[in-house]
């Protein structure tokens, strides 16, 4: 199988003050599939994904060494258009955060920053996001209502709308799943699957399950260090390293 | 039962603080009130004093205090929250951002007549702006400064991170995040403190004392270079430098009605622009 790499990191070391928290991690993910990176709490699965759209930039005394290619650039370069980098390498957070407005508003947000005027072309992008995101049914008789308003599922499908709005290339998913129930995540991994036919998709999860039933590739990583990557089901079946083993079959985390 | 008891003179002591608080405001303002009330009339809203201050109105000194506070909120209100906006959204939290910060919570707590010796040296001496309404508000405004800048702060601070990352994550500048997703959400914030800096400054009457202010104006300033009439200072007058004691006392009363009836419209001004302003962001 042939894949095209879409993102790539090389020696990705990255230090909050003095405390190393990524190791020379290399990790590919290739384009138009799903790449879950899994790990106990502290193991750095966070830090690592904010790095691929320089989230972490604005944390204070943070340092980083080393390269993340985005299509052959290195997004880390001093020419980079930090902001260009992120309308390409959208983010959904662990936590739903809408925005105080109305549903249709934190949808439009994006695309009004991005400079686009043009109200029937903000109707239709506005549309078709909410349907890309599976929420359209819900929600089309109250676009005008405040986001807050949502179940806490459909406000991070609202926000996984919001990022598919500016038509970024990649998708970052930090733990969306953790603060909503069984159903609603069942929703969002349906979504995922349906999103890699378009995007590329990374997905920080402390749920094995969720990452053994939505990825195509998987990464292990553990106190900062990649322990273990290669494809979900051979990570989940035969895992090479004894530390994989343990984590999957519940031995600790 | 005992910790029934703790709970129950525990809430007692809360309550009895909170009637006494409430007492001491209620006698006040009776006292001002029912003192104060009679002197209230047209003539002494819209007259300047007359026969030696001892009959007429306060209508200059009415002016004087409006003019002064405009003054004053244009130097502190602006300044006062793009300093708040850059100290908590640009400035790196170093020890020198953690000086300045504690230096402008000090500079809270220097008292007005500190104010008033340096705008007389800064503003009327060495920038030759004279004792004018300029000087008096450029003092006032810097004595608001600290309020403003720390309110506007704990303002930004209490809109969540989560707007301005979300923001950031579609691509947003950081100017844009903050101009659309978190300037929206602190301005009430922001407003309601300002406001009540600049009605604390309209009260003050030793700063102002040195830099502009004038004992009795027949007339009504005409420029920012012009000496003006104040309310708190034209109490402090009436209350302590008149010599026709029992014949200006209520003209006094009526005086201190005045202004903190206007205090109280400023602060209400607030009020209803705050509950506005957070009726547009919900759309």
């Amino acid at each position: 199988m042939n894949l095209e790499t879409k993102i790539e990191t090389k020696d990705l070391n990255f230090y909050y003050g003095n405390k190393q928290a990524l190791k020379n991690i290399n990790i590919v993910c290739p384009a138009n599939r799903v790449t879950a990176i899994i790990g106990p709490s502290g193991c750095g699965k966070s830090t690592f994904i904010r790095t691929l759209n320089r989230m972490n930039d604005v944390i204070l005394n943070a340092k980083i060494e080393g390269e993340v290619i985005l299509d052959e650039e290195n997004i880390y370069s001093p020419e980079v258009d930090v902001v260009k980098i992120r309308r390409r390498v959208g983010m959904v957070f662990q936590k739903p955060n809408p925005f105080p407005k109305s549903i249709f508003n934190n949808i439009a947000y994006g695309l009004r920053i991005n400079g686009m005027r043009n109200k029937r072309n903000i109707e239709e992008i506005v549309e078709k996001s909410l349907k890309e995101a599976a929420l359209w049914d819900e929600v089309n008789e109250r676009l005008r209502e405040n986001a807050f308003t949502l179940s806490g599922g459909q406000q991070q499908r609202l926000c996984i709308a919001r990022s598919l709005a500016v038509e970024p290339e990649v998708i970052l998913f930090d733990e969306p799943c953790s603060s909503i129930d069984p159903i609603a995540t069942a929703k969002i991994e349906d979504l995922i699957q349906k999103l890699k036919e378009s995007y590329t998709v990374v997905i920080v999860t402390h749920n094995m399950q969720q990452a053994a039933r939505a990825s195509d590739f998987t990464a292990f990583l553990m106190l900062g260090e990649l322990i273990e990557y290669g494809e979900t089901e051979k990570i989940f079946t035969n895992p090479k390293n004894k530390l994989t083993e343990d984590y999957i079959t519940g031995r600790f985390g | 039962m005992k910790r029934k008891i703790i709970e129950f003179l525990g809430f007692l002591g809360l309550r009895v603080c909170v009637y006494i608080v409430l007492a001491v405001i209620l006698l006040f303002l009776y006292d001002i009130g029912s003192k104060g009330g009679g002197a209230i009339s047209w003539e002494f809203l819209s007259q300047a004093p007359r026969k030696g201050m001892t009959e007429g109105g306060i209508f200059p000194a009415i002016m004087g205090t409006f003019l002064v506070t405009v003054v004053t909120a244009i130097l502190a209100v602006p300044m006062g929250m793009f300093a708040a906006i850059y100290l908590n959204e640009y400035a790196k939290q170093t020890r020198l951002t953690r000086i300045i910060r504690l230096a402008i919570r000090n500079l809270s707590g220097v008292p007005s007549i500190v104010y008033g010796l340096f705008g007389v040296i800064l503003f009327v001496n060495i920038l030759k702006f004279g004792t004018s309404i300029l000087s008096a508000g450029l003092t006032l405004g810097l004595l608001t400064l600290p309020w403003t800048i720390t309110a506007s702060e704990e303002a930004l601070k209490t809109v969540p991170n989560s707007y301005r990352e979300g923001a950031l994550a579609l691509g947003a500048t950081k100017w844009q995040s903050i101009r659309t997703n978190v300037l929206p959400y602190a301005l009430p914030g922001m407003f309601t403190g300002t406001v009540l800096g600049l009605a604390r400054a309209a009260g003050e009457t030793a700063p102002i004392m040195f830099t502009g202010v004038a004992f009795y104006l027949p007339f009504l300033p005409k420029s920012l270079s012009d000496q003006f009439m104040a309310l708190p200072y034209h109490l402090y007058v009436m209350a302590t430098q008149h010599h026709a004691i029992s014949q200006v006392r209520p003209l006094a009363y009526g005086t201190a009605l005045v202004l903190i009836v206007l205090i109280l419209l400023m602060n209400m001004v607030v009020f209803i622009l705050r509950f506005k302003l957070r009726r547009v962001k919900k759309e």
